[in-house]
């Protein structure tokens, strides 16, 4: 007995009307993937990186996020302890293994509690950092790994990411670009557009459906770190 | 562009509804095609464009009646139908019809190249910018279906609208959704198309015009069909009627 | 799921006169026609990329083999397994299967039409598991033991109070006095039950947007996060996704992504779009420690190379039913199947019979909105004409409009025979209306003049006065 695998390929090939691919078909779907050839890459995005950083930054306003621009990371505590008191959040973060956000001088903020790790149920505020952003549609990239837990993305009611301007890039092509730079894909790649939202009911849109309700980006403009 | 020397002769395919409900929309045509320098015949062997047989999946029927046309409409310089959606037949199907055909396709392909919906043959192709006729009141104009998405008929009856002295067009929201006639589809779904004629006519009422225009007759009866029956005041017409100032000659669509 | 598509025609007569439709559908044009239509106003490549996008699929579907084998290994590389199902049968027992193999009791799940057409969730509660759906507007139906209405606003027919009475009825643990009238009060009452279903569940099951043949990802696109819950925090990631699913590679799917999210909800791009490729890695602190794909496929590769081909580039974005009037006339449940609207009409007789669902590519206007929103671009009325042409063939439809379309096409390639007989009949119809200028009553229309007017005819017909007007001009 064939198995459901062949059987099924044997169809799609009886239905394309041939016994095998040809090889030069072959050859050129094999290409394809080496190449990853780009697409017809829109006009927006193709601008210098200033003018980059300024489109990440108004569509992350689009998209309900916030976003406070800081001049290096030393900035990071305090402006992370002013937003939660802004918010009426608890001074409490947890916060991704991430050797460049445990550098952060957080000593200058003691008030601040800060745990490192995987998120936990209870957590209110998470803090990441981001591989990319793109600037298109104001689109973060978070890669998961040792030292970027997924749920950290998913399951606080607030998510802040700490994203360094010169890692904005223009399109989606550009951060696979970063990312194939890095080694194999992750586990999990996430393309986080705003904070999570539905439309169910009555398509009233509201935020926070299961995600994060409020999505806080602070970007650092010198390369710091 | 610039008027060729010769008259051309244009052959009118009147088409079925036209033929059976409302000639006068045939003779404003003949006349806007007078008019814009043509000569008109009206060949005598037509009846209809086989539309109703091919939708209804009814192919050997649909390709009889296309060869009964494409015979009936060879030789002239143009063919002219008051109607987007069996211009759109002749010009966008028939090829589809014949594809394993190759004689009649190429039939089909010759006539495809001279067959125009009527408004977009006179702004397009003889260049009309402008109709002498007065209409005095407030119209609001409903896209038929196959003339827009099918020909890309939109601008061009609003562009001739406009040149009527005393007409003011109002545009119909939702111009461009379907009022629910789709052929045999109100005889097959009369719940569903009835529905969606209600929507149409109430949209067609909010706009507070006095008369709604459109291009195909399988539209204007079901739009009327509707509105006398909601014993609304609007008047339904076809446009050539207005744009060849005939409109006062005879009563609007479903009134006496 | 049970069909009750060959009802078609009395569902739909139920649902027009439901005021509860009615009130939904009316949101339609708000809710995603302008939505989609602000989306495209903003990116003037729009059309180039529904280009682009048609021909990565075309692309994909003359080479289909070569990239799922090639999708397949990679899976198997980044330590995941593939289920190969030709069937809905097959895809139900390979899941069971995996669920049985860890003891699960509790799965959730992500929306997927594909579970949706294999009815997985009864399957998996007759055999003793319990199935949550975990998008809002899945959970809502499942509670109201409902079928979705939309592919991609599966409650879109309920109003809030439907929601807060099924909430009230079934959260039997909450405070009777809760206020529950506004949406947010709503959103927040499932996302507090949802959390914790999301950490008790052993198996997560997701749909896919794309398979992607380069990485051997997978990939879901949601604005709810739920997705991303299902398939992070159970010990096991399914991934249940029809094969034409497949794309060559990330460029390729970044292209029809652009393209979704806008043709869909009208967002420029929907809040979480997620790659996922194999299970956990050594190191991570979260993710499932199982990744399985179960590729079914269901009816698709029987649509290769047939005149159905193109619709399976569909990326399942609903803006065909989003702009179809008789979707907006009717709703999403008189479909009676999983996929409503026109690429339903198309797909339901390819997935089920079309003896089951041959309403379905009938009850279409032809007006053509569906095909001018797709963005890949299918010929969806084409492909209904089709389906015509096959129950014609096999005289499917009823007697009386066989009958009838036979006689007129007889007389119509009769010119002069034709003729007589439309003098005739406007000359009547003409009489009948003589006066008032429509019909109140016609027997053998009552389809018609149940709601409308007949406009009467003028009189004599145009060839009768064409031929007058020659004979004038003759004797002048």
């Amino acid at each position: 007995m064939t198995s459901a695998r062949d059987q099924i390929l044997a169809g799609i090939r009886r239905s394309l009307r041939r016994d095998a691919p040809a090889p030069s078909d072959a050859q050129a779907c094999a290409e394809r993937i080496e190449r990853h050839p780009r697409n017809l890459i829109p006009a927006r995005a193709q601008l210098p990186h200033p003018e980059q950083v300024e489109l990440f930054v108004s569509m992350l306003g689009e998209v309900a996020a916030t976003v406070q621009r800081l001049p290096g990371l030393e900035a990071v505590p305090d402006a992370v302890a002013d937003y939660l008191a802004s918010q009426n959040l608890p001074a409490e973060l947890r916060m991704a293994p991430d050797p460049d956000l445990e550098g952060i001088p957080w000593e200058r903020r003691p008030t601040l509690t800060i745990t490192t790790g995987r998120a936990e149920d209870r957590d209110p505020t998470s803090l990441t950092g981001a591989a990319a952003g793109v600037a298109e549609t104001g689109t973060l990239v978070m890669t998961s790994g040792a030292e970027h837990p997924t749920t950290l993305n998913l399951m606080p009611d607030t998510h802040i990411v700490v994203l360094r301007a010169d890692r904005i890039v223009g399109t989606y092509e550009d951060a696979w670009d970063v990312l194939r730079a890095r080694g194999p894909v992750p586990r999990t790649v996430n393309f986080i557009t705003g904070p999570s939202r539905t439309g169910d009911i009555e398509q009233t849109i509201q935020l926070g459906a299961h995600g994060p309700r409020r999505l806080h980006v602070l970007l650092v403009e010198q390369a710091g770190a | 562009m610039a008027q060729p020397s010769h008259k051309p002769r244009v052959a009118l395919f009147v088409t079925c509804l036209v033929d059976i409900y409302r000639p006068s929309v045939g003779f404003s045509a003949i006349e806007l095609l007078e008019r814009a320098g043509c000569t008109v015949e009206v060949p005598r062997a037509q009846t209809c464009c086989g539309q109703p047989a091919y939708n209804s999946g009814d192919r050997a029927d649909a390709k009889a009646l296309a060869r009964q046309v494409i015979e009936a409409f060879e030789g002239f310089d143009y063919v002219v139908a008051p109607s987007g959606s069996c211009a759109g037949m002749i010009k966008e199907h028939y090829v589809e019809l014949f594809a394993d055909d190759p004689a009649w396709f190429q039939r089909a392909q010759h006539l495809r190249h001279r067959t125009y919906e009527l408004l977009s043959f006179l702004v397009d192709v003889r260049g009309l910018e402008r109709v002498e006729a007065r209409f005095e009141g407030t119209v609001t104009y409903h896209d038929s279906c196959s003339g827009l998405r099918e020909l890309g008929v939109k601008q061009q009856p609003r562009r001739l609208l406009a040149s009527v002295g005393g007409l003011e067009l109002r545009e119909l929201p939702g111009a461009e959704v379907c009022c629910g006639f789709g052929g045999t589809f109100c005889i097959k779904y009369p719940d569903i198309s009835n529905k969606m004629v209600e929507d149409k006519a109430v949209e067609i009422e909010a706009t507070g015009a006095g008369t709604v225009l459109a291009g195909d007759m399988g539209c204007l009866l079901n739009i009327a069909g509707k509105l006398k029956r909601r014993g609304s005041a609007v008047q339904v017409r076809h446009v050539a009627e207005v744009l060849a100032g005939q409109a006062a000659s005879v009563p609007p669509i479903g009134e006496a | 799921m049970q069909s009750t598509s060959h009802a078609f025609k009395d569902n739909a007569r139920q649902a027009v006169g439901d005021p509860r439709i009615r009130k939904a559908m009316g949101l339609m044009k708000p809710g995603f026609q302008d939505r989609r239509a602000r989306a495209l106003s903003r990116l003037p490549e729009f059309e180039r990329l529904r280009e682009e996008g048609k021909a990565i699929k075309d692309h994909v579907l003359a080479n289909l083999d070569v990239y799922l084998e090639r999708f397949e290994s990679k899976v198997v590389e980044a330590g995941g397994q593939v289920h190969w199902c030709r069937n809905a049968a097959e895809a139900r027992e390979a899941i069971l299967g995996i669920c049985r193999s860890i003891g699960a009791r509790t799965v959730t799940k992500g929306k997927s039409m594909v579970a949706e057409e294999i009815a997985i969730n009864d399957y998996l509660e007759e055999q003793g598991l319990t199935p949550i759906e975990t998008d809002l507007g899945e959970y809502i139906i499942q509670l109201r033991n409902e079928p979705p209405s939309h592919i991609i606003a599966p409650a879109v027919h309920l109003s809030k109070e439907d929601v807060e009475q099924s909430f009230r009825e079934i959260h039997t643990w909450m405070d009777p006095a809760r206020v529950l009238a506004e949406p947010r009060a709503l959103v927040n009452e499932a996302r507090e039950v949802l959390r914790r279903k999301f950490q008790e569940a052993d198996v997560g099951i997701t749909g896919a947007n794309f398979l992607i043949a380069e990485t051997g990802s997978t990939v879901i696109v949601t604005n709810e996060g739920n997705g991303d819950l299902t398939q992070t925090l159970p010990k096991v990631h399914i991934v249940l996704a029809s094969l034409e699913k497949v794309v060559p590679t990330l460029e390729d799917a970044s292209t029809i992504l652009r393209l979704l999210a806008r043709s869909a909800t009208g967002q420029e791009f929907s809040a979480y779009t997620t790659f996922s490729t194999g299970p956990r890695r050594p190191g991570d602190l979260d993710g499932p420690e199982q990744f399985h794909v179960v590729l079914v496929d269901n009816g698709r590769t029987a649509m290769l190379g047939t005149e159905f081909q193109e619709m399976l580039r569909c990326i399942r974005c609903g803006a065909c039913m989003n702009h179809c009037p008789v979707y907006a006339a009717v709703g999403g449940h008189a479909y009676g199947w999983v996929y409503p609207g026109p690429m339903g009409s198309v797909l339901t007789p390819s997935l089920i019979g079309v003896q089951e669902a041959g309403h379905l590519p009938n009850a279409s206007t032809f007006c053509g909105r569906c095909e001018s929103v797709c963005p890949m671009k299918i010929p969806l009325p084409k492909m209904m004409r089709h389906w015509r042409e096959r129950e014609y063939e096999s005289k499917l439809q009823p007697a009386a409009y066989r009958y009838g379309l036979g006689i007129w096409a007889w007389f119509a390639r009769r010119p002069a025979l034709y003729h007589l007989g439309t003098r005739l009949a406007a000359g009547l119809l003409g009489r009948l209306g003589r006066g008032r200028g429509r019909i109140a009553s016609l027997p053998l229309a009552g389809g018609w003049t149940g709601g409308r007017d007949m406009p009467a005819p003028q009189g004599k017909t145009f060839q009768q006065l064409w031929a007058e007007r020659a004979r004038g001009r003759e004797a002048a």
